[in-house]
């Protein structure tokens, strides 16, 4: 009839400091997980919408993503952004933080330029008349690169929460504004290598051919 | 003992001005009672609607509504009954009320993000109302909101109506997804010493879950929004095929309007969970405590409603059998939907046998439990016969869809959120609620309910159609459908007025109901012992709550009294072999 009487064996007593970063982390864990549920629902949308006939890919020859060199800019540019916040977050533990802050400040300006990147092959592909509603392709490039800048850009106020934590280390040199920068730190490093992965997935099911959206849409049996 | 110190040093920032306090508040009870006040008035919109509804039905031209007013006041009232009412109300109200006292907590995790999350709440139920004032109305496309009528001329509220609405939704998915982080992280990171997982009760597991399925399944609802609200605003093609439109060609190609289904649906499934797993929860918490006896399967019903979350993201599509699907799919979902009955009929089985030579009293709590227990068997029941393609097929434009829905997933879960009120309304106000006035308010609602839809089954056998506004000369129909329609909405309008019992229940007992001191049910779990009542800020005032047993411990011979709260060790009252595997 009664059941568990004794205390149950519980983690070590934790600091209000490490409840506080433990939820950090589980709550971001769990916003990439309905982030991650909505990308895979644009992307099985993608393959599904492909293969009706009038989906015109941009990625055939004739078309505009069959020049991707802006694009490998803008990935390198996060790819960039993505290291620097590792190295920030591997050297803030250093004597006076090593060389986080810098580190930092490269993450934020690639983050910008990736963006900015962005924006130009926006304005590339406006120029020459590829616009969201003349065909379903452009409209899912510009929806999916924008859901993904849009994110990009809300880690941006988080990278500001962490570029001010760590300035306030700079005046005073106590344990508590080192722990929140670091947290700070960590919780964009682990935003920014997610933001990246999903770029990197975005990035080369746009740039596939046609041949692959069907090989996929088969393999799901969605295709005819 | 460390982590008490910790606790007990935290920094409360108590706030002191009107608007810190009850307006901008961070305390997770405010903001429950905030959503939860939302959520009844809004519910209560839709109330209307129906009754306006049933007033058409059953006395045709009764009411100034013609067919443009019927599908809209249709597509709100579903709208609102399903998102906007029962899932801020299981998860924004008894969620932020509960999760933190529960599992003996101070907050949320993240308290400013919470309070975020109401307001966002609140402005995505703004918007839905601003519809109803916009050129056109708001959106009668059916709450499935499918493409392309949704957005076509023809349908009411394709101008602005259904902009709005998209817009609302997307509002409510970011409230939604920002509680749900909180609700979600605050059990996993802020249990108190000594709650385990498996000594928390089960409305917190029945929450935890339906929280995590919001927030993997709301996405699909997001995605086919947005596609939806770009295809209407900015003429894209994602759901839009080839069509004409009054004898001019659309311009848009190609579109895919079973992709919506589908999204609509991976949404739209789980969310009958996001409503029902809360519900399961709480009628758990109910029963036990007022039946005075330990929940039967603790561990059993646990798994019981992550293997209901689970495979809730793989029946979907027995929503679309009538849309057309390759048969081996719909053999494929029948098999997931009939599957799912097995964890929900364990849950059934244990509620009874925890009722079994239980000392039952017949509180008003416990006679809503129980109405629940039988009103979900019924809607369950017919959910058998549907989730066969070969049954569904010819039932699903009748009314024994409408019957079935309702039974299930709106009276049942509607059951619930009235006898968890009539329980846990003690513990937020200090007062008890009108016993005689909730016992009349019970039976009117309870039989009411099954005098409303118990009749509808037969209308659907019948082959009486849904979605109709009007039943009138349709040789099909016999005069004797129509004298049910004219019954059924004659007993709807007195259960709607009678809700008015209720509300008036509510704020008279507010200033004029007996105190209720800090524990009227003898119940054993953290929320009753709490050091005031209504807690305060911060809930536990110098010292945090150590649980040592689960919060099921009633009708203990051993024990000074037939309970034992999780606070009381081991020492005080002797340890019994357990029937459950550690």
């Amino acid at each position: 009839m009664l059941a568990q009487t004794t205390l149950a064996p519980v983690a070590a007593p934790r600091s209000r400091f490490q409840r506080r970063s433990a939820s950090a982390k589980t709550g971001l864990h769990l916003l990439m997980a309905a982030i991650s549920s909505m990308f895979f629902l644009f992307l099985l949308s993608y393959i599904l919408r492909s293969q009706v006939s009038d989906w015109e890919a941009l990625s055939e020859p004739w078309q505009p993503l069959a020049q991707t060199g802006q694009l490998w800019i803008n990935s390198a540019l996060l790819l960039v952004a993505s290291i620097a916040f590792e190295l920030a977050r591997r050297n803030i533990d250093r004597p006076q933080q090593g060389n986080s802050r810098e580190f930092l400040w490269l993450a934020g300006l690639s983050s910008f330029g990736f963006l900015v990147g962005q924006l130009v092959f926006w304005q590339y592909l406006t120029d020459r008349g590829y616009l969201a509603s003349t065909n379903p392709a452009n409209a899912f490039f510009f929806l999916l690169t924008g859901l993904h800048g849009l994110h990009l850009f809300g880690g941006m106020f988080a990278w500001m929460v962490a570029t001010y934590r760590l300035s306030v280390v700079d005046k005073n040199l106590d344990s508590k504004s080192i722990s929140l920068a670091k947290l700070s730190v960590e919780l964009c490093a682990t935003y920014w290598h997610f933001l990246l992965v999903i770029w990197i997935l975005l990035f080369a099911l746009l740039s596939s051919s046609p041949g692959t959206y069907a090989a996929i849409a088969k393999f799901c049996g969605l295709g005819d | 003992m460390a982590y008490v110190d910790d606790a007990e040093h935290e920094e409360l920032h108590e706030p002191t001005s009107f608007y810190a306090k009850y307006v901008w508040s961070q305390d997770h009870k405010v903001i429950a009672i905030q959503y939860s006040l939302t959520a009844i008035a809004v519910g209560l919109v839709a109330l209307v609607l129906s009754g306006m509804m049933r007033m058409q039905i059953g006395f045709p031209g009764s009411i100034d509504m013609d067919s443009t007013g019927y599908y809209q006041a249709m597509t709100m009232h579903g709208m609102i009954m399903v998102i906007y009412l029962l899932t801020a109300l299981f998860l924004g109200g008894f969620g932020n009320y509960l999760i933190p006292l529960m599992v003996g907590a101070r907050d949320m995790v993240f308290p400013f993000v919470n309070m975020l999350s109401y307001w966002f709440y609140l402005v995505s139920v703004l918007v839905l109302i601003a519809s109803f004032f916009v050129p056109g109305g708001p959106t009668g496309a059916g709450w499935t909101l499918y493409p392309p009528q949704a957005i076509t001329a023809g349908t009411p509220g394709s101008e602005w109506g259904i902009i709005l609405m998209l817009v609302s939704l997307i509002i409510f998915i970011i409230a939604a997804t920002m509680g749900g982080l909180n609700y979600v992280t605050t059990v996993l990171q802020a249990r108190t010493h000594g709650m385990t997982m498996f000594r928390l009760p089960l409305t917190v597991w029945g929450i935890f879950v339906a929280t995590i399925l919001a927030l993997l399944a709301f996405p699909a609802l997001f995605v086919s929004g947005i596609m939806m609200l770009l295809d209407k605003t900015i003429g894209t093609s994602f759901f839009m095929p080839d069509m004409m439109q009054f004898g001019t060609q659309l311009d848009h190609t190609g579109g895919s309007p079973i992709l919506f289904q589908h999204l609509f649906w991976f949404f739209g499934h789980p969310e009958v969970y996001i409503v029902a797993l809360p519900a399961f929860g709480l009628v758990s918490d109910l029963i036990s405590v007022h039946a005075r006896r330990s929940i039967f399967g603790y561990r059993m019903m646990v798994w019981a409603i992550v293997a209901i979350g689970v495979l809730s993201f793989v029946v979907w599509a027995h929503h679309m059998y009538v849309s057309g699907m390759n048969p081996y799919f719909g053999f494929f979902f029948a098999t997931t939907t009939l599957v799912i009955a097995v964890p929900t009929a364990l849950k059934v089985y244990n509620w009874l046998l925890t009722l079994w030579r239980g000392n039952i009293h017949l509180t008003v709590p416990m006679l809503f439990s129980l109405a629940f227990i039988v009103t979900f068997l019924v809607g369950g029941l017919t959910g058998l016969f549907l989730g066969n393609v070969v049954v569904d097929i010819p039932l699903s434009d009748t009314y024994f869809v409408v019957a079935h829905f309702h039974m299930v997933m709106g009276v049942a879960p509607i059951l619930v959120v009235f006898g968890a009120i009539y329980h846990w309304y003690p513990k937020i106000t200090g007062r008890m609620l009108h016993d005689g006035i909730g016992k009349l308010h019970f039976w009117i609602t309870f039989l009411g309910t099954y005098l409303i839809y118990f009749p509808m089954h037969y209308l659907g056998f019948l082959g009486m159609p849904r979605r109709y506004y009007a039943y009138e000369d349709y040789q099909f129909i016999p005069d004797s459908a129509q004298s049910l329609n004219a019954f059924i909405t004659v007993v709807a309008i007195a259960v709607g007025v009678s809700q008015l019992l209720f509300l008036f229940n509510l704020i008279y007992s507010l200033f004029r109901g007996k105190p209720s001191g800090g524990n009227p049910w003898k119940a054993n779990s953290l929320e009753w012992l709490t050091p005031d009542t209504p807690p305060k800020h911060g809930n536990w005032g110098e010292s945090m709550p150590v649980v040592h047993r689960w919060a099921y411990d009633y009708g203990v011979p051993e024990a000074e009294l037939d309970y034992v709260p999780q606070t009381t060790s081991g020492d005080e009252v002797p340890v019994h072999e357990s029937d459950l595997d550690e």
